[in-house]
């Protein structure tokens, strides 16, 4: 995984990048990329992934497994150190959206040692029922923006049309702040993470480089022990967060991020579920966007907005292009898991591409 | 922008020591990224509510009384820096 969950493709590890299974030239995706490569490779039946900004969902679309973003507050993150823990969810990644179910049984539920656990009971497994009559699909137009690959928009809407065949209704719907929620999004992670990785000083565990006093001591074994991005994520944070800059990018960020809440409220008022792109591209190839920040952080434009919202949201594989799997996103109504499990469970049950594995994709 | 001058103040301020070259390479990386932040700007957001976080919970309490916590000997067992059970860390300032 990327070190300390920041990223969007495992290239940031401490122990180098992970391989795509469907490609061994290309990223799994980010930031636990590890557990869905492991899954889609049939090294492993599941795997534990968790979700800031779409670190479940991004690798299970670039790897064609499925990985449920839940509720925030569903699983407890007790024992997951915290990158940004007004946005993280631990999430289950697997080959096919029953296991998913069984997975999310096991893990869901309350914990008194996270003080964001909700306490409601939910039988994961009851969901998996083959029917979406009646159910309406919003498709946010925002979502299939400039730069989508032109086999991904197609990927996706063939999905719609197929949910449409199985007796569910669709309809566009605008949701206009959308387009604000990545910058809102990593400012306020940026700024959470620069605070939560305060507590890797040296002092109490991991590693500590000697100093002539407490500041020298904490500031070269910062130096010599977070890598290049975590650093540069702490630094932004730290910036956004200090004198005179908290009002114009935190708290700017924690205001849009309402308006970006709203915006889903506002469309899951209307429909059941909304269905877009997990990523606007296949994999991408290992170095290709690792030296320019600002082009790796736009890759989690479809997937990082959820997490402001806190909605459930999955993805599942729904076609390929040259050989590389596609990711469809299904977002559901808080603590409405059941209806985004059901929809998954259909699609799978009417097509096959859940059943393909690495080296079969021509 | 942010200057040279300002990443070292950030960096004092995140408590990490970066050399010359990381000064420069910080600049313009975080610049970039600056930039793009900046584009929030033209939302008017006087009358919003910041939104901290999505979940529906308010101060959560437990009874005052004296639970079970861990043992000195695991919480010091992650460092070599201990001495009469405590951490020893070098002299502030």
């Amino acid at each position: 995984m990327d070190e300390f969950a920041m990223g969007s493709s495992t290239e940031t590890s401490y122990f180098g990048p992970t391989a795509n299974p469907w490609d061994l030239e290309r990223v799994p995706g980010g930031s636990s990329g590890g557990s869905a490569a492991v899954v889609a490779a049939g090294e492993a039946p599941f795997a534990l992934g968790s979700d800031t900004g779409g670190s479940v969902r991004c690798p299970a679309a670039f790897c064609g497994v499925v990985g449920l973003k839940p509720t925030y507050g569903i699983v407890s993150r007790y024992g997951v150190i915290a990158y940004a823990n007004s946005l993280e969810q631990v999430g289950p990644l697997a080959n096919n959206v029953a296991d998913i179910a069984i997975l999310m049984d096991v893990i869901a539920g309350y914990d008194r040692r996270d003080s964001t656990s909700i306490d409601r009971k939910i039988a994961y497994q009851k969901a998996l029922v083959n029917d979406v009559k009646g159910l309406k699909i919003g498709i946010p137009k925002e979502f299939f923006g400039e730069g989508i690959h032109p086999d991904v928009e197609k990927a996706v809407w063939n999905s719609i049309h197929k949910y449409e065949s199985l007796g569910a209704t669709w309809e566009e719907v605008s949701m206009p702040n959308i387009k604000y929620a990545l910058a809102s999004y990593y400012i306020i992670a940026m700024s959470e993470a620069s605070s939560n990785l305060a507590r890797f000083d040296g002092t109490r565990y991991g590693f500590r480089e000697n100093g002539e006093n407490w500041n020298a001591m904490v500031s070269k074994t910062r130096a010599e022990s977070f890598g290049t991005e975590v650093k540069r994520r702490i630094f932004l944070g730290t910036y956004a967060l200090s004198a005179g800059y908290h009002d114009k990018y935190y708290l700017k960020a924690l205001k849009i991020r309402t308006l970006v809440k709203q915006d889903f409220d506002r469309a899951l008022a209307k429909f059941d579920l909304l269905m877009a792109p997990t990523m606007p591209n296949p994999a991408f190839k290992i170095g290709e966007k690792i030296e320019d920040p600002l082009t790796l952080y736009l890759s989690d434009v479809n997937t990082c907005p959820i997490n402001l919202a806190g909605v459930p949201s999955i993805s599942i594989s729904c076609g390929f292009t040259d050989g590389l799997p596609i990711g469809l996103q299904i977002i559901g109504k808080l603590f409405e898991e059941l209806t985004v499990l059901r929809a998954a469970y259909t699609f799978e049950q009417n097509t096959d591409y859940h059943t393909k594995r690495p080296l079969e994709v021509a | 922008m942010i200057t040279k001058e300002d990443v070292e103040h950030i960096g004092w301020l995140a408590r990490i020591d970066i050399n010359e070259q990381e000064k420069v390479e910080f600049m313009e990386k975080l610049n970039s990224v600056l930039e793009y932040f900046g584009q929030l700007d033209e939302l008017p957001t006087e009358y919003i509510i910041p939104t901290y976080h999505v979940a529906e919970i308010y101060n959560v309490f437990r009874e005052d009384v004296i639970e079970e916590c861990l043992p000195q000997e695991i919480v010091l067992a992650n460092t070599e820096y201990k001495q009469d059970g405590t951490f020893r860390v070098p002299k502030i300032g």
